[in-house]
């Protein structure tokens, strides 16, 4: 049989609220992934020895094993101790902690970059230094690093795909039925494709606008 | 009754970097309203006896007083902390590089401190910057971003910002050594009008005719130790000892 891309339409609805669903999830996890990625660059740079290792014991396992497998252990291995997750939000804390990890090294890093000058000028003022941290550093580390976080978001979109295997229906999943009732792969993971790029459109222009407004405070 | 205690007191300070002692047993005083230049050859420990007195680089050992007020005390981390942030506020510095907060404006580098640290209102905060830069001459950069200004006018919101915390005593360290020849003048006079009203200050600076025409008193600083001090006209006209003629002989004529 040859290609029919005419029964696409018929899912529109079906696909528009896949569509939202990933931008949700991916939206909510972003926000996870850029604050839990300060939180845990700072804790890795000033954090006291004894919450300093433990930290970088978790990174470690987060960035050194697969994506997928942190999400089965969330949503199937959790239930096993009494945590019952729904499927969305143990993806969206799968996605987040494991793009958190990757976003913190990034902010080390950009955190490092500081100018010494910086904390010298806040402190010289009166700031502690977690006021310093907070309100001086931070700030422009974040400001600096934002081009490599935006990559990490440009790829924490496409992985959300991986939530569709523990059931929840974003774009992958909503295609994937779809495909059951019409039994026609191409054309609807062709349509999927066309949303996730769609949506990375989107992703992109939103990152350029920030990239360009904070250009003159750097 | 004895003699009042000096405004600023620096008694017995010795300051290390490992196995380089950097400052040797420095005493120094300084009385309210005094303007006191800190000269010397690079290397001789003028940075380092400015940035302990409000305990940046903390000395080795000796003690540095600010009115009835020890800087350095001896007291557990935790206390140190919230003793040494509330001293600094009455200690503004002012550094060669500026250390403007290049993600805030202008207003918000001037305001950051005194809202987060002194609990004043917008109304309160919006005063204190309009007041604070109209003295240094820059009220119509208020919404400017660091990058946007000159190298002048970026040290000129660095005084105002630190003026804005209301300090006691102004500490620079060669406030004008970054800056192009034509912009050192219009910081020289910002610091020549806190000069006029008689704020404490301790100057480092390369520039002997300025410390000479501000300074009620000169300090000649050489490999840590304070080899002479006097007014400004017997330090720069009838310097006494040798290691001073001779800086002072490159640094007049060059
Ligand atoms: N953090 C540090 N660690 C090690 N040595 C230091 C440090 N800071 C300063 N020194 C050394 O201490 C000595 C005095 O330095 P300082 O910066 O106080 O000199 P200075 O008189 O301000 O010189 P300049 O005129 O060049 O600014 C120098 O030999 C310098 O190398
Ligand atoms: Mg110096």
């Amino acid at each position: 049989m040859g290609l029919d891309f005419s029964v696409v339409p018929e899912y529109f609805d079906e696909l528009l609220l896949g569509s939202l669903w990933t931008i949700a999830i991916m939206l909510a996890s972003a926000v996870i992934s850029f604050f839990g990625g300060i939180l845990l660059a700072v804790i890795a740079l000033y954090g006291p020895a004894l919450v300093r290792y433990p930290f970088r014991a978790f990174s470690f396992v987060f960035m050194g094993t697969p994506l997928l497998l942190q999400l089965f252990l969330i949503y199937f291995g959790l239930i096993q101790i009494g945590i019952d997750l729904p499927a969305f939000v143990a993806g969206i804390i799968g996605l987040g902690l494991h793009f958190a990890v990757y976003n913190s090294d990034i902010i080390q890093a950009g955190i490092m970059a500081v100018d010494k000058g910086q904390h010298e000028g806040a402190r010289t003022l009166g700031l502690s230094k977690l006021q310093t941290i907070r309100k001086i550093i931070v700030p422009q580390a974040v400001r600096t690093v934002i081009p490599p976080i935006g990559n990490n978001l440009v790829a924490l979109l496409k992985d959300s795909a991986l939530v569709s295997v523990i059931g929840v229906t974003e774009l992958t999943l909503t295609s994937q039925l779809a495909i059951s009732n019409t039994f026609r792969p191409f054309e609807f993971y062709v349509a999927a494709a066309v949303c996730y790029y769609v949506i990375n459109l989107g992703l992109e222009y939103s990152l350029r606008r920030v990239e360009s407004r904070i250009q003159v405070s750097r | 009754m004895t003699k009042e205690q000096p405004f600023i007191d620096v008694r017995h300070a010795q300051k290390k970097f490992g196995a380089l002692e950097v400052l040797k047993d420095i005493n120094l005083q300084v009385e309210k309203g005094q303007i006191v230049a800190i000269i010397g050859p690079s290397g001789s420990g003028k940075s380092t006896l400015l940035r302990a007195i409000n305990d940046l680089d903390p000395l080795t050992s000796g003690e540095i007083w600010l009115e009835d007020k020890q800087v350095n005390k001896d007291l557990p981390h935790r206390q140190y902390e919230k003793h040494i942030n509330t001293v600094r506020q009455e200690i503004g510095m002012v550094f060669q590089h500026f250390n403007l907060f290049p993600h805030l404006t202008v207003r918000q580098n001037i305001t950051l401190a005194p809202k987060m640290l002194k609990d004043i209102s917008d109304d309160e905060a919006n005063q204190l910057v309009e007041e604070q830069l109209a003295k240094v001459g820059l009220s119509e950069r208020i919404d400017f971003y660091p990058s946007q200004l000159s190298g002048g006018q970026k040290q000129r919101v660095a005084i105002a910002r630190a003026l804005a915390m209301k300090p006691k005593v102004m500490l620079f360290d060669e406030a004008t050594s970054a800056l192009d020849p034509e912009l050192v003048e219009e910081v020289n006079l910002v610091m020549k009008s806190l000069a006029a009203e008689h704020m404490t200050m301790i100057i480092v600076t390369h520039e002997m005719t300025f410390a000479e025409s501000v300074c009620d008193r000169v300090i000649f600083m050489d490999e840590g130790v304070v080899v002479e001090e006097g007014p400004p006209d017997v330090i720069f006209k009838n310097p006494q000892n040798e290691r001073t003629k001779n800086f002072l002989r490159k640094h007049l004529n060059g």
